[in-house]
């Protein structure tokens, strides 16, 4: 990829994720997160009254700086990024990652980006900003 | 009629006392599998992805500390609020430098900002956290804006 190719209007390669149990039991190991909303499906259900696990909403902000970030390559870094949940994903449930390129010039680009569901609804929007340069 | 107070926003700039945050090769590894990271270099351990700072937010305590949803308690930052039921607002991250395994990073925390809107079904208030991350030699690596709506 050449940052001289970057227009507005631009689209990155769609990516689908899919957190399994596994998944889900070790991203929240991994931050170091108890809530049971997360793996406690009766208390998740009964006290909470969702219908599944719940997919952490940073987890979702971290899906799409991965797709950002490879659409970038080596041609640059992630400056900013900013997200926000809209929506509870849920275990079982199919996301897919889109985002387009709104604003571009010499020095970097920034991207809009969003996380659909399986029934077309978005559970998470972001906007990213990327710098071009050599990566270190 | 303003449901913010003077006492409330008297608590703009409330900070709570830095803590630090060792970064390991190993902690990286664990996290860029658990998100499905495909980047070598994260996978490596050679580096660490933006959010995985988010992990530094959570509080290593006793079980015996934990709330009954399994939940750490909440941060001394955030107010006494008329509203009761606080939700995520989301988050942005300015990112000055990369974060690296070795590194020790500082976390400054501050309550930047309170406002209030009009919602659909009532009022809300936006609290802002200022999330400061950088080097013992107070290089800054990441700032994030961390916003948490109570209705």
């Amino acid at each position: 990829m050449s940052r001289l190719s970057i227009a507005i209007g631009d689209t990155l390669e769609t990516r689908r994720f899919e957190a399994d149990s596994v998944q889900l039991f070790l991203y929240n190991a991994a931050i170091w997160n108890p809530h049971r909303i997360h793996y406690d499906l009766p208390y998740t259900q009964q006290a909470e009254g969702h219908p599944q696990l719940l997919i952490d909403g940073p987890l979702q902000g971290d899906w799409l700086t991965q797709m950002v970030e490879e659409w970038l390559g080596e041609h640059g870094v992630l400056a900013s990024f900013t997200y926000s949940n809209r929506l509870a994903a849920y275990l079982g449930d199919v996301l897919t990652g889109a985002g387009q390129v709104t604003e571009c010039d010499e020095q970097g680009a920034t991207l809009s980006l969003t996380l659909n569901n399986q029934n077309d609804k978005t559970t998470t929007v972001a906007t990213a900003r990327v710098r071009f340069q050599a990566r270190a | 009629m303003s449901i913010l107070t003077d006492e409330l926003r008297a608590l703009i700039g409330t900070e709570v006392a830095p803590f630090e945050f060792e970064i390991s090769r190993n902690d990286i590894r664990k996290y860029a599998v658990a998100t499905g990271q495909r980047q070598q270099r994260y996978l490596n351990g050679d580096e660490a992805p933006l959010l995985f700072l988010f992990s530094a937010m959570m509080p290593v305590i006793p079980l015996s500390e934990l709330l009954p949803d399994g939940r750490q308690p909440d941060s001394p930052l955030i107010p006494e609020l008329p509203l009761k039921r606080i939700m995520a607002g989301g988050s942005e991250y300015r990112v000055h430098g990369r974060i690296l395994p070795g590194q020790v990073l500082v976390c400054r925390q501050k309550l930047s900002d309170l406002y209030e809107k009009q919602g659909g079904s009532g009022p809300l208030i936006f609290m802002v956290f200022e999330n400061r991350f950088e080097t013992r030699d107070g290089e800054p690596v990441v700032t994030e804006y961390l916003t948490r709506i109570a209705r």
